[in-house]
């Protein structure tokens, strides 16, 4: 076995407060202690594996009503009740035709997120945990975690720790004299976006090309090997242990209604302090990038915020004070996404990220659905063109004809992901994109993106 | 315009019928063949094994050949036709040689907000090659460039052969990436 390799880290993730009871450190606990992927150290320190032994003195059934009980929802992005989502899976766990698999979504690769490795980094025993009570949860027989495959550090990380769990008898056969067998294997990606789309990632899990699938039928009926399976996020899976062990009415009273819990923000761009921040849902976004992350780093004001990763629409001055949970930033017509904020401030040419962000998606694009591999790639030549000065003005209404042509016409939300940026910036900035137009140059001076970068 | 100017970028598309470049190995070793076929009994599907032998195939050959490919398809059993589908889906299987150092610059949102295409500009001066394109003529060098690496907190982000990340890199950390590469601090591509 090689050495673990263990990286100095210089993301934030504490500030004064943190770890109170108003502001609870469910998931980061352990954050900055790079031995705590050492099982002992995870058990002696942060109540390892506790929840895990309680849960499985529980049936099955009732671990999954405590994770309903807390309102828990997916981490990932669409903000699904995970509780729910196990429950979708197959009743009858006496029926031995039917395998059943838990699969931890770690691909994680939407611009301006960077929580699961943080997770992974200095956490990875509480998704280990994780994995095994929604394994119990759902009877399955195996789990795998999916990791994309430039966290190779990570990756082996990961597998050094599993292996701890196994040596300690919580994985393996007959765990803990349940005689339940369970294990998990993970399982490196190859570098494409589009395989943290669950049915894309069971495509690539299983040695495919990372194409999302039809559906119905949904993973829960037939998922991954044609088995019933689930696909979690990283941070959803870790947010189980903290929910078993305080109980789940508990856990319910943290964040705001329907929104329960804790998350993990990742802050990037003009800001003082970037880095990642647990913060319970519904805090303030301005609280966050004002008050935690110090404000704009430029000196020049904040123009716009991306609440949630690229694929949601962007925020102007207006609704920087948006609680930021699924509900609300859904209210004021975003998303959370991935919590992953992109904060920009005024020397930002609108028109560059949007043509950056668009070329994002025609590569990312997996080439399967028409309107999604074509309208990416058509909105990226208009783009284009505005942006070197060739934009006609009757360009900003073929965009907006174009943007409903792709969104909701696709098997997965790539394509809805990919309008979302250039909708919301055509109407908040219009005017930019119009002096784009007029001007043949940026509305502001000197912004340093360049048109011209993407990846090939 | 008022926008500077980004280091061309070759656009070298492989016309139809055209083929990837050879690599000078044409089977695995018999190590990988058993590490591959051990892999494949971890799945209830062999199929399962088609990334993770692409990555054995990655480090034996250099990088992802159509000989590799095919060895591949060989070593599971598997279609050629699905392996070289496999292999074009996913960038990070290297389709043409690299260099001994493989630098993945990130260029997406986060990171052009904290100077990425300043920093990419730097790449390729010191190591005097053009993204996308071949290994720099000692065979050290090749530059790429990527989306997100997932290392937006602390942009620009750059990436050394698949494996190390390097973080905040303005040109004076970027000289010290490039001596420690020279040093033997970072394990060299394909290794």
């Amino acid at each position: 076995m090689a050495a673990i390799r263990t990286k100095p880290d210089h993301h934030t993730y504490t500030f004064p407060g943190f770890g109170s009871e108003k502001f609870p450190n469910l998931m980061l606990r352990g954050a900055g202690d790079l031995d705590n992927w050492h099982l002992k150290n995870y058990e002696q320190r942060h109540e390892g594996y506790v929840a895990m032994k309680a849960a499985l003195k529980m049936e099955p059934v009732a671990v999954t009503e405590e994770v309903k009980a807390s309102g828990l929802r997916g981490r990932g992005g669409a903000g699904f009740p995970a509780g729910l989502k196990w429950s979708f899976m197959p009743k009858d766990t006496a029926d031995r035709k039917l395998t059943r698999y838990l699969v931890c979504n770690g691909d994680e690769g939407e611009p301006g997120t960077f929580k699961d490795r943080v997770i992974l980094e200095y956490n990875p025993h509480q998704l280990i945990e994780g994995m095994i009570i929604g394994g119990w949860a759902m009877q399955c027989a195996m789990g795998y975690v999916y990791i994309r495959g430039e966290f190779l550090w990570l990756i082996e990380k990961l597998e050094a720790a599993i292996q701890q769990a196994r040596d300690a008898g919580y994985l393996g056969k007959n765990i803990l004299g349940t005689g339940w067998d369970y294990d998990i294997l993970v399982y490196r990606g190859a570098g494409a976006y589009i395989c943290g789309e669950e049915t894309a990632l069971l495509n690539s899990l299983e040695g495919r090309r990372g194409e999302p699938r039809v559906k119905p039928p949904f993973p829960a009926a037939k998922g991954a090997f044609g088995q019933p399976t689930t696909v979690n996020n990283v941070e959803t899976l870790a947010a189980v242990p903290p929910i078993l062990r305080m109980g789940g009415a508990e856990y319910a009273k943290i964040g705001s209604p329907k929104n329960s819990g804790t998350r993990i923000f990742g802050v990037s761009g003009h800001v003082k302090r970037p880095g990642i921040y647990e913060l319970p849902m519904g805090t303030p976004m301005n609280f966050l990038v004002e008050e935690l992350c110090g404000g704009s780093s430029t000196g020049k004001k904040i123009k716009a915020i991306i609440p949630g990763g690229s694929s949601c629409p962007m925020l102007d001055e207006k609704d920087f004070d948006v609680p930021m949970d699924f509900d609300n930033l859904k209210a004021r017509g975003s998303m959370g996404g991935s919590g992953g904020l992109i904060v920009m401030d005024e020397s930002v040419c609108m028109v560059q990220v949007t043509l950056r962000l668009i070329k994002f998606y025609a590569h990312e694009s997996c080439g399967q659905c028409t309107p999604c591999r074509e309208g990416c790639n058509w909105l990226e030549m208009i783009l284009h063109r505005i942006e070197h000065g060739e934009g006609r003005m009757e360009d900003l209404d073929l965009i907006a004809s174009l943007t409903p042509r792709i969104g909701m016409r696709t098997l997965c939300p790539l394509g809805d992901a990919a309008c979302g940026p250039v909708d919301s910036a055509l109407q908040k900035f219009r005017h930019e994109f119009e002096h784009h137009i007029t001007h043949k140059t940026c509305y502001v001076q000197g912004s340093h993106l360049l048109s011209t970068l993407g990846a090939h | 315009m008022n926008h500077p100017q980004s280091p061309e970028t070759s656009k070298e598309v492989l016309a139809p019928g055209q083929r990837l470049p050879e690599s000078e190995r044409k089977e695995f070793s018999p190590e990988a063949v058993a590490e591959i076929q051990a892999i494949m009994a971890q799945y209830p599907d062999k199929l399962a094994a088609t990334l993770p032998a692409l990555y054995i195939a990655q480090r034996e050959f250099g990088f992802v050949s159509l000989a590799a490919m095919k060895a591949v398809a060989r070593a599971i059993g598997i279609p050629e036709g699905h392996v070289f589908g496999v292999a074009t889906f996913y960038t990070m299987f290297q389709k043409k040689p690299v260099g001994k150092f493989h630098f993945s610059v990130c260029t997406n949102i986060s990171c052009a907000l904290r100077g990425a295409a300043q920093l990419l500009e730097k790449v390729c001066e010191r190591t005097g090659v053009k993204p996308g394109q071949g290994p720099s003529p000692d065979g050290m060098w090749s530059v790429e460039e990527v989306e997100c690496l997932a290392g937006c907190g602390v942009a620009p982000c750059v990436q050394v052969n698949q494996d190390v990340y390097d973080e905040l890199v303005d040109e004076q950390k970027l000289v010290e990436v490039m001596e420690a590469c020279k040093r033997g601090d970072y394990r060299p591509w394909a290794e």
